[in-house]
């Protein structure tokens, strides 16, 4: 049995919101095909959190805005299959597409200093988001855009409306795009890193508010980030990625407490806790491989302590017990 | 805000006081304007009669001072040439002056902002590549041959436009202007195309460059993630951030162009205050050149005041750094 029908049956409770099937995203640039995303198999059901990990370079952003068609040439899909609730996305042609993005599907961005537009004030950029999938007033949506502030936690709401983006702190910021993103209450969120550009205790306080305004609204999530214990007590399920691919998909209680894959363990080696105190961290050995240049079969085969010959060839994504799946010849079982 | 006007202002007389010393001995060097006065055969006693009306028999120093307490009372000479108040000979010609150039702006900024955001938006399309070659050429080429060849074409060739002069005027109250009757637009239509060609190629390289500038920001990619429409990203979030440059170079153009539109009115005979200014250092008509090169710093001052307005009104940030 291949993994997707066995993943079928093992979430034969409901049809999933979000399904990617074999996933690729190149860019064709001069010095070569970049394989930004080369494969990757997503399942997230309504509701759901999934946390994606994985380091810089490694593929998350352009899975995110290859859910969204957002990618730009000289980057292309040039396989696979998103298809969300039903409807293929990546077929479906850009004016049905323009109309799911910011209403169905929203995202979050990076770095809250630069995505929003600083020559246009809070609410024309809050408002034209609910205008542009809704036949609905000004006044109307305006009310709407004021409700979204409160809900997502800004104080003094309607200061906040009249502002421009350059008097507002970054955290305040990040609050804003979030409300942008949760306007049309959507039924998916892509975060993409949203907290990495804030200080700590602010990081903190968001990812508790996202978690429990999606809870609350039965929104699912898919939250990009470059570390692990971020996702720990947020996610329901964790998907690691490695040079463009998903190598170990899990529960994440399974995946953190017993991950299958090599790249995983080494991520959470490296993880500073209590249990490491006093000891020298982990690191994993040797150098993140340029995606022009990724070894032959297993692209972590250079920096894995368990690689046999068999790791010449790229292993494909196996079920394991639990229902869990790795992209690994020698998984920890 | 008013602190930053107040600034400006003193700037521009700093500039105007040494501007005026520059001008004035400068054209003293150049030479004695009763040669250009007088007839061939008059007297030495006429001479120095005349030189005496005019003042010119004092050292440049007292000539200079005896200026500068006139034009402080706002009185800038008269022509030696015609007698005429200096400034009412400005004032005369600038309608000619602002009418061809407010028409070559505007020409410029209606075609090179949507050309240039075109080729900003796909610059390697044949299209943005046939765009920015027609720029560099319009950028490129001497203004004074862009009109000839189009006085050539339009009319000599085909003759259906004139070469010269006003055309017919309408006055409103003391001020004739050309834009209101077909024979004035006529006139008006071939140098305005040729000062517009010119600032047109500017415009677009300008728009193409912000474009560029812009589009890649992380906000247009946000916009696009809230699934706005197109044309409400174009419109909106592009065009808005990239009026801020656009602005600020048409503004200094057309500053640039009322103060020089020498060439331009040159070639068609326009009789504007370029034509004027031309004239009169031929004549060292030491008045109105002064007079004139003042009024232009004032003027180019006023007019970057409005542009820096006009910068706060679109750029939110700005105003903050002002009441800083
Ligand atoms: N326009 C592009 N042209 C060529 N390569 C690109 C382009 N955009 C992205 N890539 C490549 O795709 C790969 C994946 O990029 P991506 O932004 O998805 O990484 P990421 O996992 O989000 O990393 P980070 O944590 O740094 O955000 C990178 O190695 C990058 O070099
Ligand atoms: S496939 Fe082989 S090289 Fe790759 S992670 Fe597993 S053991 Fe290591
Ligand atoms: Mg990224």
């Amino acid at each position: 049995m291949d993994v997707s029908s066995m993943q079928a049956t093992a979430t034969a409770r409901q049809e999933p919101l979000l399904s990617i099937k074999g996933l690729k995203t190149h860019f064709a640039t001069r010095a070569g095909v970049v394989k930004a995303v080369d494969g990757v198999d997503i399942e997230l059901g309504r509701g759901e959190i999934l946390g994606l990990v994985g380091e810089s370079g490694s593929g998350k952003s352009i899975t995110g805005f290859s859910i969204l068609g957002l990618i730009d040439p000289p980057g292309r899909i040039v396989d696979g299959s998103i298809d969300y609730d039903g409807l293929d996305l990546v077929s479906m042609d850009e004016e049905a597409r323009r109309q799911l993005r910011g209403n169905d599907i929203a995202m979050i961005f990076q770095d809250p200093s630069m995505t929003l537009n600083p020559v246009l004030r809070i609410d024309t950029q809050l408002i034209e988001t609910v205008q542009a999938h809704a036949e609905i007033s000004a006044a109307e949506a305006r009310q709407r855009a004021r409700d979204t502030l409160v809900q997502v936690g800004i104080p003094s709401p309607d200061e906040r409306l009249k502002a421009y983006p350059y008097e507002l702190s970054g955290g305040m910021r990040q609050r804003i795009a979030i409300a942008i993103a949760l306007i049309n209450k959507p039924k998916l969120i892509i975060a993409d890193e949203p907290t990495t550009a804030l200080d700590v205790s602010i990081q903190g306080q968001i990812i508790y508010e996202v978690k429990q305004l999606c809870r609350k609204t039965g929104t699912a999530l898919i939250w990009i980030t470059h570390d692990l214990a971020v996702v720990a007590g947020l996610a329901d399920r964790i998907s690691v990625m490695y040079a463009g691919r998903i190598v170990e998909t899990g529960t994440s209680a399974d995946v953190i407490e017993r991950p299958l894959h090599p790249y995983t363990q080494g991520l959470i080696n490296s993880v500073p806790s209590h249990a490491t105190r006093g000891h020298r961290l982990h690191q994993i050995k040797g150098m993140t491989p340029s995606l022009l240049n990724l070894p032959q079969g297993c692209a972590f085969r250079e920096r894995c302590e368990r690689a046999t010959p068999e790791c010449l060839v790229a292993p494909e994504p196996t079920l394991l017990p639990g229902g869990r799946s790795a992209r690994c010849w020698n998984p920890a079982l | 805000m008013p602190v930053f006007i107040i600034n400006r202002l003193f700037q521009a007389f700093g500039v105007i006081l040494v501007m005026s010393v520059l001008v004035f001995v400068g054209l003293y060097l150049i030479g004695d304007p009763t040669s250009m006065l007088v007839s061939p055969e008059a007297t030495e006693i006429e001479r120095q009669a005349l030189r005496k009306a005019l003042g010119l028999d004092q050292s440049i120093w007292v000539q200079y001072l005896t200026f500068l307490g006139n034009a402080a009372q706002g009185d800038f000479g008269r022509s030696f040439l015609t007698g005429q108040p200096a400034l009412q000979l400005i004032i005369e010609r600038m309608p000619a002056t602002v009418e061809l150039v407010i028409v070559a702006m505007t020409f410029s900024v209606l075609v090179g902002v949507p050309l240039g955001i075109l080729a900003g938006l796909r610059p390697k399309a044949p299209s943005s590549k046939a765009i920015m070659t027609g720029s560099i050429l319009g950028f490129s080429l001497p203004n004074f041959w862009i009109g000839l060849m189009l006085i050539m074409l339009f009319a000599v060739y085909l003759g259906v436009l004139p070469a010269s002069a006003r055309g017919e005027t309408v006055n409103v109250g003391p001020v004739a202007l050309s834009i209101l009757t077909i024979d004035g637009w006529q006139h008006l239509a071939l140098p305005a195309l040729t000062l517009g060609l010119a600032k047109a190629a500017l415009m677009i390289r300008v728009t193409r460059a912000a474009t560029r500038e812009v589009l890649p920001m992380d906000y247009i990619k946000f916009a696009r993630a809230k699934g706005l429409r197109p044309s409400r990203i174009l419109n909106v979030h592009l065009l808005k951030n990239i009026l801020i440059p656009i602005i600020t170079v048409a503004g200094l153009e057309f500053g640039q162009a009322i103060a020089f539109a020498v060439v331009t009115e040159s070639v068609f005979s326009w009789p504007g205050m370029g034509k004027l200014l031309i004239d009169s250092i031929i004549t060292l008509d030491r008045p109105v050149v002064v007079a004139y090169l003042i009024m232009m710093v004032f003027f180019l001052v006023i007019l970057n005041l409005v542009v820096d307005i006009l910068y706060m009104a679109i750029d939110p940030s700005a105003r903050e750094k002002v009441r800083d």
